[in-house]
């Protein structure tokens, strides 16, 4: 007599990548707008990316409907931090607040696998990347998702981000201009969906800089 | 005559049906330092008279932005009013949260009179001691409403509160017809010179008072110095100056001068003991 197993689960996964590049004063975040389940499509145009605040955005793949709850409780918190603190919050101060968000919930968790982007402090690019419980480290680069597989050896491969282990502890953001790493961005999606089905339809980009906030699509295959 | 016998706690009743503790904690908003809201159909008008503890100190804030939406001007017990600005704060956000959505004024103010009603009927607690002027956009149009330490709660085309209200009352009662249809820098303007009622004498700037604006198309906000001034500038609006210093030594002598000099009219049944230990 076997366990009988459960046959219904609360979660579900809605698919798609997310990518995010830091420069030295700049910050790449892109996700597809595929949301699917199984081998069908939800929709062809839905956002994966939410800015939290100022100069931190967010990408999420995984099960669309945590990453709202989230996204929306990320943003509740942001706003009692600004009506305790008269100022928005930073991109690290931003990325401790997910973790333990994440965390908080660790034995029904987030099915939410985020990077955060944004600029820090002194305005330079900082990417950080989380597992489902909110295990999280500064990088340089990071993609997450359904074609996380695919992307992320290339991106090792062009960005060559040094290991943060080492001493003296070396600059992980690429040397790269911003437009060379959205173009990365762009070549990387366009693999990416040759290959994952679950990814592909249109790209968001997002570049965040001194000058703020700026948002950029390209198609993507369909099929 | 029987007013001290039936004043120790607030679950006591006075023979004449009033409750006199909670008479008193109104008494303590008049103690404080004057908040004014006007509105339009449009726009909601905040304004305060700043009041340092001394010369040395800051002054207390008084003006609160509670949402996007909503704002809110105290006047009495500050540590009062900023306890119920957190809740206030907190309601919108979990109303936000639930119903994507900005919380009505009328809902909120509501839930803040029920608040402050729950405290005059517990023996345990005490009425906050603080008056709200709140001041919120939402779909059925601007609004201002005050909400008393009783529990009560109003709305308004325009109101004073505070130490020497009367005097801004005055001037708005006059004034409240043409407001509906004010501009936003006329409706600023006439808060301006409302404060400036309440100010009995001493020069109108930037620096003692505070002046925040919500409407159509603008979120809650206080505006900066310099842009206060400016509007004092242009409007010509400096008080005429009067007999001793404008500026107080010490805040206690300097408000007791000034009471005493100005309408104390406004002022029903306030001691002589000068300000009252409240800090505002």
């Amino acid at each position: 007599m076997t366990k009988q197993q459960a046959n219904w689960s609360p979660y579900d996964n809605n698919g798609g990548s997310c990518v995010a590049i830091a420069g030295a004063d700049y910050c790449v975040i892109a996700a597809d707008t595929r949301m699917s389940t199984g081998y069908n499509i939800l929709t062809r145009d839905y956002s994966k990316i939410c800015k939290l605040a100022d100069k931190c955005v967010m990408a999420s793949s995984g099960f669309q409907a945590d990453v709202k709850a989230l996204q929306k409780h990320l943003a509740a918190r942001h706003l009692i931090y600004q009506h305790q603190h008269n100022k928005q919050m930073s991109c690290p101060a931003m990325a401790q607040l997910l973790s333990n968000t994440l965390y908080y919930k660790r034995f029904f968790p987030y099915y939410s696998f985020n990077v955060l982007g944004g600029l820090d402090n002194e305005g330079k690019g900082c990417v950080f990347t989380y597992d489902a419980v909110g295990s999280f480290e500064k990088v340089g680069y990071s993609s997450q998702g359904s074609g996380s597989t695919l992307i992320m050896p290339f991106l090792d491969n062009q960005l060559k981000s040094p290991s943060p282990l080492l001493l003296p502890a070396q600059d992980a953001v690429t040397p790269l201009a911003e437009a060379e790493a959205v173009d990365l961005v762009k070549t990387v999606f366009a693999s990416a969906s040759e290959r994952d089905i679950y990814t592909g339809d249109k790209l968001e980009i997002i570049v965040i800089n001194a000058d703020g906030i700026r948002r950029d699509y390209m198609d993507l295959r369909k099929d | 005559m029987f007013r001290n016998q039936y004043d120790t706690d607030v679950t006591t009743w006075s023979p004449a049906g009033r409750l006199f503790q909670v008479e008193y904690a109104m008494e303590a908003v008049k103690q404080g330092s004057a908040a004014i809201g006007l509105r339009s159909k449009t726009h909601i008008v905040l304004g305060c008279v700043n009041k340092a503890n001394s010369e040395l100190s800051s002054h207390q804030k008084k003006i609160f932005k509670v949402d996007d939406h909503i704002g809110v001007a105290i006047a009495g017990l500050t540590a009062d009013g900023r306890v119920l600005s957190r809740y206030m704060r907190n309601e919108c956000i979990n109303y936000s949260f639930t119903y994507e959505s900005p919380l009505p004024v009328g809902r909120l103010v509501v839930q803040l009179a029920d608040k402050a009603q729950v405290c005059t009927q517990r023996s345990w607690k005490r009425p906050y001691g603080v008056g709200l002027l709140v001041a919120g956009l939402d779909e059925s149009g601007a609004h201002l409403y005050y909400n008393c330490p009783s529990g009560n709660y109003f709305e308004y085309q325009a109101f004073a509160i505070g130490s020497r209200s009367q005097a801004a009352k005055t001037y708005l009662e006059r004034r409240f017809e043409n407001f509906a249809d004010s501009s936003r820098d006329d409706l600023v303007k006439d808060a301006l010179m409302a404060i400036r009622e309440t100010l009995q004498g001493e020069t109108l700037k930037s620096s003692i008072c505070t002046v925040a604006v919500v409407g159509v198309g603008e979120p809650f906000h206080i505006l900066d110095q310099e842009t206060v001034q400016q509007m004092i500038d242009a409007f010509d609006i400096v008080g005429e100056k009067e007999g001793p210093a404008a500026e107080p030594d010490d805040a206690a002598a300097g408000q007791e001068v000034e009471a005493e000099q100005g309408a104390a009219a406004d002022q029903g049944g306030s001691t002589d003991e000068g300000v009252a230990p409240m800090d505002i």
